[in-house]
C-alpha cells in the first residue's frame, strides 16, 4: 500500500539539500575571500579561476553567492525558529485556556497580521540601526501571528478528541496534556508550516537587504548583491541574474518541500491516494 | 449510603447569534435532573440523540460545570471543588468513551495510555511498579501483558475498548461512567465487552453509570434506569419495573422500537469456552 | 433482475468477497447482514460498479439480462440511477451543504430525464411527498443543515428514486439514526418497494432493522455468504454457528434476563489478510471440526430456499 514519496517532495528535498550543503561548505571554505577587494580585477567574465566571474569590486561572484547562502539560511532559521516558537507557544496557550485568553490573543494576532512587516522593519532600523539581527527580529515578528493561528486551530481540533478527555479524567493538568498529547499530534502541521515560512523568510531577507535594512557590508547577502547589481543592469546583467537564481532555487526548494510534507500529513489528501483505507464504524 | 447524588442538575449552552442585536435563548441541554447511586449500583441512562445524556456524563466527570444543581460524589460537591481538588479526586471516578478510535492517542503506546492515571498522581511510584500494574490490568481486561508496548492502530475496535477499560480501572475507581461504550462495536464483540463490564462490576463492586441509546444493552447491565428526553427525566426507577410496566408513552415507544423477538435455537452456544 | 455467480473481489492477495452467488428478483426485498469486515459494503459497491481501482472482479454480475462483469465506466453510468440507485449511512455527508436540497434532487431529473425546470420542480415535490417529507413545497428550498437526520435520509431516498430505479441498494441507511426514526425509515423503504414494485437490497449490521424490512436474508462473514433464506426460517432455525452466535449475542430485552452474562462468539473478526483458507469462521467456531480449517464447506440446501455453508450439515453431526 505504501506509495513512493511524491515527485515534488523529492525535488524539494534535493534542492534544499543542495543549498544547505553549499552553505555548510561556505562556513569552512569559499574559493576566494569575499572581503578581499581587487578593483583591477573587476567585471571579469567566467574563467577557470573565477567560475562565475567577478563583480564591480573584483570579488569572486561564486564565493559571494556561497557566503550569501549562509546568511540567507541563518536568517531564515533564526527568524522562523524564534517566531515559530513564540507563535506556537501562544497558540497552544490560547487553545488550552480558551475563554477571554483565547479571544484576546486571537484579536492581537489579527492586529499582528494587519501590521505591515516592512514598516516594522523600517521602524526597527530607524530605532536601532539597520543590521542582520534586526532583519531577523522583523521577520520573526511576522511569523508569530501565522504560527499562533496554525497552532491554535490544529490544537483545538486535537482537544476535541476523546483521549484528551481521558487524560483529564486521569487527573493531568492542561499543561501536561498539551505537552503529552497536543504538541506531538500537531508537530507535523507545524513542521510543514515552518518549511513554507522558510521560503517566505528567505525572500523577506533578500527584500530587506535589497532595501539596505538587512545584512550590512562587509557581510555577503543575495539581496544586497541584487541591489548593487541594479545600477549595473546594462553593464553586467549577470551580477543580478546569479543571486536572483539562487533565491528562486532556494525558495522553490523549500516551497516544494513544504507542499510535499503537507500532502503527506494531510489525511484527506492521503485518503485520495489510498482509497478505502478505513471505513466508518457503526454509530448510534 | 450514597456514592453519587445529583440534584436539580441543569446545563445550558449559549446559541450562536443569528441577528446582530438579539441574542438567542440558550439551549437547555439538561433540565433539573436528579438521581442517586449507591456504591456498587448500576444505573442506565437512556435517551436518543439530543436527550442530554452525554452532557450528563461530561458534568459527572467534571469536564464541564453545571449552570444549576449539585453533583455530590462521596460527600463532595464536584461542581464547587477547585480544579486542583477535583484532580485529586479523579482516581475515584473514571470514564470510558464511545469511539475507541478517538479515545486513545495514536502516538502513544498502549502501556503509556493505561499508566496515565497512575502517573498523574503525586505519589512517586517507580516505573517497575507502574509497569507491573499495567501488566496486571491488561490481563484483567482479557489482553496480554506484552500488548503494553504496542500501539492503538494494531488493535481492533473491541480490543481498543478493552484498553480504554484498563485505563479506567487501573486506579480502582468507585464509579465508572460509560458513555455509549459499546455502540461502535460489532454485535459479537459488544457481548464480550458487556460481559467484561459485568465481571468487573461483580469483582470490584464498582458503581456504573451506563449511558446508551440502546435499551436492550442498558437493561442487560443495570439495576435501575433513567429515561431522558430533551434534557428532562421522563421516567426513572427500577429497571425490571420499567421494562415490565413502562409508564410514560415515550418509554413505551423506545421499548417497542427496541424489542426484537427472535427465538434462536442455539443448543451448542454457551457461556463457556468452546469445546474442542 | 440482478444476479451474481461466484462473484469474487480480489484486493491484492486478499479476497474481500469470495464466491458470492445471489439473485434479486423484481420487487424482492433482500437483507445483507454482517459485522464490519464481512464484505457487505463491498458487495453493494460491486453491484453499483463502484469498486476501488485496485480491486479485481472475478465471476459474473448480470443486471437485467446484461452481463456487467467486464463493463466499462460508461456502461455502469448508464445503469446507475435509472436501474440501480444507492443510499448511504451518513445522510449529511452525502448532501452538498451549500445547495438547497431541492436543487440536488432536481439535478438528475433534468440531466437524465430531460425535464424542464418547472417539470423537475413538480416532480421533486412529488418525490418529497412520496418519501414522507412533510410540507414538501417548503422543504424543497431548505439547506441540509436545517433538516433532521431522518429528513435528510428521506431527501436522499427521494434523490435515489428520481429516475425510477428498479433496485435500491441501502447501505446502513438507519445506523446514524435514533431507533424510532430508523424504524420509520425502514417502514418507508418497505412501502416504497411495495408501491413501486422496486427491489430493495438492505445492507446493515443491525439484524433487527433488517429483519423487519426484508423477506429474505443473507448473512455474511469474512467475504462469504454463510447462510441465506427467508427471514422467518433464518431467525427461528439458524443453522450456521455464526448466525446462531450472532442471534444469541444480542442482549435480550426481557425483564427475566437482566444482568446475565451473554453468550459470546470468542475472538475477533479477522482482517482480510488473516482469513483462514477453509471455512472462514474456523478458529472462532464453537463447534469446529478438524476438516473446517482446511476445506471450504459446501452450500447445503435446507428447507425451501434456506441454505447454509457448514461442514456440520453435511457430516450429519449437528
Amino acid at each position: 500500500m505504501k506509495q513512493p514519496a511524491p515527485i515534488h517532495l523529492r525535488l524539494g528535498l534535493a534542492l534544499v539539500g543542495m543549498v544547505t550543503f553549499v552553505a555548510l561548505l561556505a562556513l569552512v571554505w569559499t574559493p576566494y575571500d569575499v572581503t578581499l577587494l581587487e578593483i583591477s580585477a573587476k567585471f571579469r567574465p567566467p574563467s577557470p579561476e573565477n567560475w562565475l566571474g567577478t563583480d564591480q569590486l573584483g570579488r569572486d561572484v561564486l564565493s559571494l553567492l556561497m557566503a550569501g547562502s549562509v546568511n540567507s539560511l541563518a536568517v531564515a532559521f533564526a527568524s522562523v525558529g524564534i517566531g515559530g516558537s513564540i507563535g506556537t507557544a501562544l497558540g497552544l496557550l490560547a487553545s488550552a485556556k480558551g475563554g477571554w485568553v483565547e479571544t484576546t490573543l486571537m484579536r492581537l494576532t489579527d492586529l499582528g497580521f494587519a501590521f505591515p512587516a516592512l514598516l516594522f522593519a523600517i521602524l526597527l532600523a530607524a530605532a536601532f540601526g539597520p543590521s542582520l539581527s534586526n532583519a531577523i527580529f522583523a521577520i520573526a515578528f511576522i511569523n508569530i501571528p501565522i504560527f499562533v493561528r496554525v497552532a491554535r486551530s490544529a490544537a483545538n481540533q486535537i482537544w476535541t478528541r476523546d483521549f484528551l478527555r481521558a487524560g483529564q479524567a486521569a487527573g493531568q493538568t492542561k499543561w501536561r496534556l498539551t505537552l503529552d498529547h497536543i504538541l506531538p499530534n500537531i508537530a507535523a502541521v507545524l513542521i510543514v508550516q515552518a518549511t513554507i515560512e522558510f521560503a517566505v523568510a528567505i525572500l523577506a531577507e533578500a527584500a530587506l537587504s535589497y532595501l539596505g535594512l538587512g545584512a550590512q557590508p562587509p557581510l555577503a547577502s543575495w539581496g544586497r548583491m541584487l541591489s548593487q547589481a541594479q545600477t549595473l543592469m546594462y553593464l553586467a546583467p549577470q551580477l543580478a541574474i546569479y543571486p536572483g537564481l539562487c533565491i528562486i532555487i532556494t525558495v522553490l526548494g523549500f516551497g516544494l518541500l513544504g507542499d510535499g510534507l503537507r500532502d503527506m500529513t494531510d489525511p484527506r489528501l492521503r485518503q485520495n491516494r489510498r482509497p478505502q483505507s478505513r471505513r466508518r464504524q457503526a454509530r448510534p | 449510603m450514597t456514592l453519587l447524588r445529583i440534584q436539580g442538575l441543569t446545563r445550558r449552552y449559549p446559541q450562536p447569534r443569528q441577528k446582530l442585536l438579539r441574542a438567542r435563548a440558550p439551549l437547555t441541554a439538561l433540565d433539573d435532573v436528579s438521581l442517586t447511586l449507591a456504591p456498587g449500583e448500576t444505573i442506565g441512562i437512556i435517551g436518543e440523540s439530543g436527550s442530554g445524556k452525554s452532557t450528563l456524563a461530561r458534568l459527572i466527570m467534571g469536564f464541564e460545570r453545571p449552570d444549576a444543581g449539585q453533583i455530590f460524589f462521596d460527600g463532595d460537591d464536584l461542581a464547587t471543588l477547585s480544579a486542583r481538588a477535583l484532580r485529586h479526586r479523579r482516581p475515584d471516578f473514571q470514564m470510558i468513551f464511545q469511539d475507541p478510535f478517538s479515545s486513545l492517542d495514536p502516538r502513544r503506546s498502549v502501556g503509556w495510555s493505561i499508566a496515565q492515571p497512575l502517573r498523574a498522581r503525586r505519589a512517586r511510584r517507580d516505573s517497575a511498579t507502574i509497569s507491573q500494574r499495567v501488566a496486571n490490568t491488561l490481563e484483567r481486561v482479557g489482553l496480554s501483558a506484552s500488548d503494553s508496548d504496542r500501539f492503538p492502530h494494531e488493535f481492533s475496535g473491541g480490543q481498543r475498548q478493552r484498553i480504554a477499560i484498563a485505563r479506567a480501572i487501573i486506579t480502582n475507581p468507585r464509579l465508572l461512567v460509560a458513555d455509549e461504550a459499546v455502540s461502535a462495536l460489532d454485535v459479537s464483540v459488544r457481548a464480550q465487552i458487556l460481559n467484561l463490564l459485568m465481571d468487573l462490576h461483580d469483582e470490584t463492586g464498582l458503581a456504573i453509570v451506563f449511558i446508551s441509546h440502546d435499551l436492550a444493552v442498558v437493561s442487560s447491565l443495570c439495576d435501575s434506569l433513567l429515561v431522558l428526553r430533551q434534557g428532562r427525566v421522563v421516567e426513572q426507577g427500577n429497571a425490571q419495573g420499567i421494562l415490565t410496566r413502562p409508564r410514560h408513552e415515550y418509554t413505551q415507544m423506545l421499548l417497542s422500537a427496541a424489542r426484537f423477538s427472535a427465538t434462536a435455537n442455539t443448543p451448542w452456544l454457551s457461556e463457556q469456552d468452546p469445546q474442542p | 433482475m440482478i444476479q451474481t455467480k461466484t462473484l469474487t473481489v480480489q484486493i491484492g492477495a486478499a479476497q474481500a468477497l469470495r464466491d458470492i452467488s445471489l439473485s434479486v428478483s423484481p420487487g424482492q426485498r433482500l437483507g445483507i447482514v454482517g459485522e464490519s469486515g464481512s464484505g457487505k459494503s463491498m458487495l453493494g459497491l460491486a453491484l453499483m460498479g463502484m469498486l476501488p481501482q485496485e480491486a479485481a472482479l472475478l465471476g459474473q454480475i448480470t443486471i437485467q439480462g446484461r452481463d456487467m462483469t467486464g463493463a466499462n465506466d460508461a456502461a455502469w453510468r448508464a445503469l446507475r440511477a435509472r436501474q440501480i440507485a444507492m443510499i448511504f449511512q451518513e445522510p449529511m455527508a452525502a448532501l452538498n451543504p451549500l445547495r438547497r436540497v431541492g436543487d440536488t434532487v432536481m439535478d438528475p431529473l433534468r440531466q437524465h430525464l430531460g425535464l424542464s425546470q418547472e417539470q423537475a420542480l413538480n416532480r421533486a415535490i412529488a418525490l418529497f411527498d412520496e418519501t414522507g417529507i412533510q410540507d414538501p413545497q417548503a422543504k424543497i428550498a431548505a439547506y441540509p443543515h436545517s433538516l433532521s437526520g431522518g429528513q435528510r435520509q428521506r431527501v436522499l431516498i427521494a434523490l435515489a428514486l428520481a429516475c425510477n430505479p428498479k433496485l435500491l441498494i441501502a447501505d446502513e441507511p438507519t445506523t446514524a439514526l435514533d431507533a424510532h426514526v430508523a424504524r420509520r425509515i425502514t417502514d418507508l423503504l418497505v412501502r416504497l418497494s411495495r408501491n413501486r414494485g422496486m427491489a430493495l437490497m438492505f445492507i446493515s449490521h443491525d439484524l433487527a432493522a433488517v429483519a423487519r424490512t426484508v423477506d429474505d436474508l443473507a448473512v455474511m462473514y469474512g467475504g462469504e455468504i454463510v447462510e441465506a433464506g427467508p427471514v422467518a426460517a433464518l431467525l427461528s432455525t439458524p443453522r450456521h454457528p455464526y448466525t446462531q452466535g450472532l442471534l444469541a449475542a444480542r442482549p435480550p430485552l426481557e425483564p427475566g434476563h437482566l444482568r446475565r452474562r451473554l453468550p459470546v462468539i470468542p475472538g475477533t473478526v479477522p482482517g482480510l489478510a488473516d482469513l483462514p483458507p477453509g471455512c472462514r469462521f474456523a478458529g472462532r467456531c464453537p463447534v469446529e471440526l478438524p476438516i473446517c480449517a482446511t476445506t471450504r464447506p459446501p452450500k447445503t440446501q435446507l428447507k425451501n430456499s434456506h441454505t447454509a455453508a457448514c461442514h456440520r450439515l453435511t457430516t450429519g453431526t449437528p
